[in-house]
């Protein structure tokens, strides 16, 4: 990205120092990418070591959260399975936004038919749960990772498309768009140079939101079979094969459970302070003066 | 002169908590305006001179300290409750601020409007209210105002807005009128004819009226007095006349040059260098020293000039005293 | 005289908008010729169709017909990317300085942009030396090239809005209400600034403006504008001392003069209502609806420009005759 840009993530950062909640939510985000690099390695055991004299032990010193019905250690699985996740996220988000911003940039700064016809299709996505579009594109491609993570980027790229569009039909109308017109610059430079960065702060909080909710998308994928397929651990997946033992394993689903809520919430926490850090522009001079004028 | 007057400002001072630390709007303020008069409180960006205005009417935002006293129909208004100063304000003092769509209510007809504050300050029926509208959109040169009593404010002209802003504003019969930029936003023909109207309100109800504008123009044909204000203190004031004729204070007659004089041709006009001071951050001495091209006094610079009289009425804060005409 | 070097020109020139409300004719049969050298002052009340005058002749807007000469070429026609190239040629001052710097780059970058656009330097060495002399130009310290525009005050940043309308080396600079949200002490910073450039550089201005104090001041010839059209043009001394148009005479009338004496004895041409809608002018003379001197047959008749003096031109059936009728009854 442009300087600019980067210097806006500079001063996000430095606010975001202040604020208790997002170095919190920044910290447990750091934790899982290390684990998810790390996982395999940080795993007491392996994903798939099974135990048939160690059947759904509850939690304990030699295994912190517990076995499984087949006598693997929740811990292990838990751990490994973090990778599974952010990957789910990362890719999954990256897919929306590698398509939707440029969808939206299109749109709304050339307007017209192509954005007519741009944002009926987006509609038509939109429209889409996530759930049956995954089902659908399940019966293409057949279930796994891979198609979990296209099915939560296809159903996420209007999101994006439609922010990035919204956000351009606010900035293409200022005066210094028309004053980069004025002096002939392109209409590639405007979008690069003066729309994009100017957007970047809505962008920046959706990719956080939508960040965590993949990662529930991916859960509920699992959960019903669509994504990770067994024996390879992923939270949701675990949520699901431990429903049958709630009452007596209750270890067996709250702790990919609490994985999954961790992850949501640092994200949706780091996402709500750079909303606000990036949002409100910095009280300037100018600013005070026009308040007390 | 002798009857007291509508509104006082005593030793009046404002200061805003922003993040970047307190901002020191206004500075220890006097003045007052009488009924049938009008004062023009002049100035720049940043010169406190709304500020002063809403603070002493109770508006000041929440985030400002407001020390001073405040006379309104000789009531101390800051030893009142927030309640019954509102109420006071509500019956005694109208407002009409610079920009009439962003004062009106977009969704409510400009009779409805109009008709509220009669119904709450008044005591009046819904139907007495319409009434009331109907007559005030008339007494503002609304050409048929029954007519224009169900209009929204997005059907009519900026000039027939302010004017419904105007009405709105005179709907409980004010003592005081406040003014904050009423014509900036209009174009000059339009200016005129509320600049006009104002004034022939004025003369009609014996209305006081307090104009805040930065442009001297307005204020040579509206104001009897004048007090210019720059970085949160009146650096002059006066009757208008004697302002205009004999400005005392370097800013004021810097002012008055920097204007371009119609039909005076091109020559370059006379300049202050610089921009005017935030209130984040005000120079110790007198704030103009750092532009102002006499710095007549080595003092200016680290010691608050006084307010001294110039002639009858005529003040100016300065240590620098120029030549007196009338000795 | 010689023939005058005309930079630009627009020829009987519309402008008309379609709206959900209407077509709203925002420029309808403008004609003006730009000399070089010369501040050519537009002025006119919001509606009047003088900031859509402007930006036709940078082609930001699409005539609906006439034609809009540049530099002796007829650009009415050119394509999106041909107009790039004409955008070096023409450039622009907007009234809001603050609006017109985009926030997120230091304003250095603001006025390099026509640099890079068009290749006006090579390398980054060389934009950041031309970047310098084009902020010494206007008055403002190098360093401040790094610094962001809300770290600047208002005219600060309308300095580097004109820098930036320099840099490419414009043959016409359009100054639309470059003054107008200013501090009154500023405006006249930014007034003396641009006619010292203008003196130094040899630049022909087409000043935009609603205040004819300021227009006045700062133009050569000016032209009034009034509901898409010319009504009046002149020198400023012509306009100012004897307007042949009524609307002219209104105008001048309105303006309020800084000083409480000569306020006192002025009897004010008042116009009754406001500017009719762009969507459906009156018939016959557009101002005829607000003429305190308007006749019968003025609603029948469009009155074209014709001249009054040499140099100075009106567009009213009984120009010089009504304002002094209107003085005549003010007066009285």
């Amino acid at each position: 990205m442009s300087g600019a840009g980067q210097s806006a993530v500079r001063r996000a950062l430095s606010a975001l120092r202040h604020d208790p909640l997002a170095v919190t939510g920044s910290v447990v985000l750091v934790l899982l990418i290390v684990v998810g690099v790390a996982g395999s390695w940080l795993a007491p055991s392996g994903v798939n070591e099974v135990d048939v004299d160690r059947m759904l032990q509850p939690p304990s010193w030699s295994h912190p959260f517990g076995t499984d019905e087949l006598g693997r250690d929740v811990l292990s699985r838990v751990l490994i399975a973090a990778r599974v996740s952010l990957q789910v996220g990362a890719v999954s988000v990256g897919i929306a936004l590698a398509v939707g911003v440029p969808l939206g940039l299109l749109s709304g700064y050339y307007r017209g038919w192509l954005d007519n016809i741009l944002m009926r299709c987006m509609d038509v996505l939109f429209a889409f749960p996530v759930l049956l579009l995954a089902v659908a594109i399940v019966a293409v491609l057949g279930p796994g990772l891979l198609t979990a993570m296209i099915a939560i980027g296809v159903v996420y790229t209007p999101i994006f498309a439609r922010v990035t569009r919204a956000g351009v039909l606010s900035v293409r109308e200022q005066v210094f768009v028309r004053a980069a017109v004025s002096v002939g610059a392109s209409d590639l430079r405007i979008m690069r140079r003066h729309v994009l960065p100017n957007i970047a702060a809505p962008l920046i909080v959706q990719t956080s939101l939508s960040l965590a909710f993949a990662i529930l998308s991916e859960a509920a994928l699992s959960f019903l079979g669509l994504g990770v397929q067994p024996p390879d651990p992923a939270w949701g997946r675990m949520l699901y094969d431990g429903r049958g033992f709630v009452t007596e394993a209750w270890w067996l689903g709250v702790f990919p459970g609490a994985a999954i809520f961790l992850t949501v919430l640092a994200f949706n926490l780091v996402g709500d302070a750079l909303r606000d850090v990036l949002d409100p522009r910095q009280l300037t001079v100018s600013e005070a003066r026009r308040s007390t004028g | 002169m002798s009857d007291p007057p509508v509104l006082s400002v005593e030793d009046l001072t404002v200061t805003i908590g922003t993040r970047r630390g307190p901002a020191r709007a206004v500075a220890g303020v006097d003045w007052s305006v009488r009924a049938g008069e009008t004062l023009a409180l002049v100035g720049e960006s940043g010169s406190g001179k709304s500020m002063s205005v809403l603070a002493a009417t109770g508006l000041a935002p929440r985030a400002a300290r407001v020390a001073g006293r405040v006379h309104l129909l000789g009531t101390e208004l800051t030893a009142l409750s927030p309640d019954r100063r509102r109420r006071m304000r509500g019956r005694h003092v109208g407002f009409v601020f610079q920009d009439p769509m962003t004062s009106l209510n977009p969704v409510l007809t400009v009779g409805r409007q109009i008709g509220e504050a009669a119904e709450e300050h008044l005591g009046l029926t819904r139907r007495a209210a319409r009434d009331r509208a109907v007559e005030l959109l008339d007494l503002v040169g609304i050409p048929s105002a029954a007519g224009r009593v169900d209009a929204y404010p997005h059907q009519l002209s900026g000039g027939m807005r302010q004017r419904v802003v105007i009405a709105m504003a005179l709907v409980c019969e004010p003592d005081l009128l406040i003014a904050d930029e009423p014509t900036t936003a209009l174009d000059v023909t339009t200016q005129a004819q509320i600049v006009e109207l104002v004034a022939d309100l004025q003369r009609r109800l014996g209305t006081a009226v307090v104009w805040i504008t930065h442009d001297l123009g307005v204020v040579a044909g509206t104001a009897d007095a004048v007090a210019v204000m720059y970085g949160g203190r009146i650096v002059e004031q006066g009757p208008v006349d004697a302002v205009f004729a004999r400005p005392a204070h370097p800013y004021t007659v810097a002012l008055l040059a920097a204007r371009p004089e119609p039909g005076a041709g091109g020559g370059d006009l006379a300049t202050i260098p610089g921009s005017p001071p935030s209130p984040l951050d005000l120079p110790a001495g007198c704030a103009f020293w750092p532009r102002c091209p006499v710095r007549g006094d080595a003092r200016c610079a680290h010691e608050l000039p006084p307010l001294v009289p110039v002639s009858v009425d005529h003040h100016a804060r300065t240590f620098y005293r120029p030549p007196r005409e009338d000795a | 005289m010689n023939a005058p070097d005309v930079v630009a020109e627009l020829d009987d020139l519309r402008v008309w908008f379609p709206t959900p409300a209407g077509v709203v004719r925002a420029v309808d049969g403008v004609s003006l010729r730009v000399r070089r050298g010369e501040t050519l002052g537009l002025v006119g009340e919001s509606g009047s169709g003088k900031s859509t005058t402007g930006l036709a002749l940078l082609r930001l807007v699409d005539p609906t017909s006439g034609r809009v000469h540049v530099a002796g070429q007829d650009v009415t026609r050119w394509s999106r990317r041909r107009l790039r190239g004409l955008r070096r040629r023409v450039a622009m001052v907007f009234q809001d300085p603050q609006a017109s710097l985009d926030p997120r780059h230091p304003v250095g970058a603001s006025i390099a942009e026509p640099l890079v656009v068009h290749r006006l330097t090579d390398g980054g060495a060389a934009r950041r030396k031309r970047v310098g002399e084009l902020l010494d130009m206007v008055g403002l310290r190098r360093e401040v090239a790094e610094r962001h525009p809300h770290e600047l005050s208002g005219g600060q940043r309308q300095r580097v809005g004109i820098a930036r309308a320099l840099a490419g080396e414009p043959d016409l600079v359009v100054l639309d209400e470059p003054i107008a949200s200013l501090d009154l002490s500023v405006q006249a910073q930014i007034m003396n600034l641009l006619r010292g450039l203008q003196r130094d550089l040899g630049l022909t201005y087409l000043f935009i403006a609603h205040d004819l104090a300021a227009v006045e001041h700062m133009s050569d010839r000016v032209a009034v504008m009034y509901l898409g059209r010319i009504v009046e043009s002149g020198t400023p001394a012509q306009i100012w001392r004897e307007p042949a148009h009524p609307y002219t005479a209104a105008l001048l009338s309105a303006v309020p003069v800084a000083d409480p004496r000569v306020e006192r004895q002025r009897r004010r041409i008042i116009l009754s209502g406001d500017i009719p809608s762009p969507i459906d002018p009156p018939s016959g003379c557009r101002f005829r609806t607000r003429c305190p001197q308007a006749r019968e047959d003025c609603a029948d008749v469009d009155p074209v420009l014709a001249e009054v003096d040499p140099g100075h031109d009106a567009a009213c059936l009984y120009a010089g005759e009504a304002v002094r009728a209107m003085r005549t009854e003010t007066a009285g």
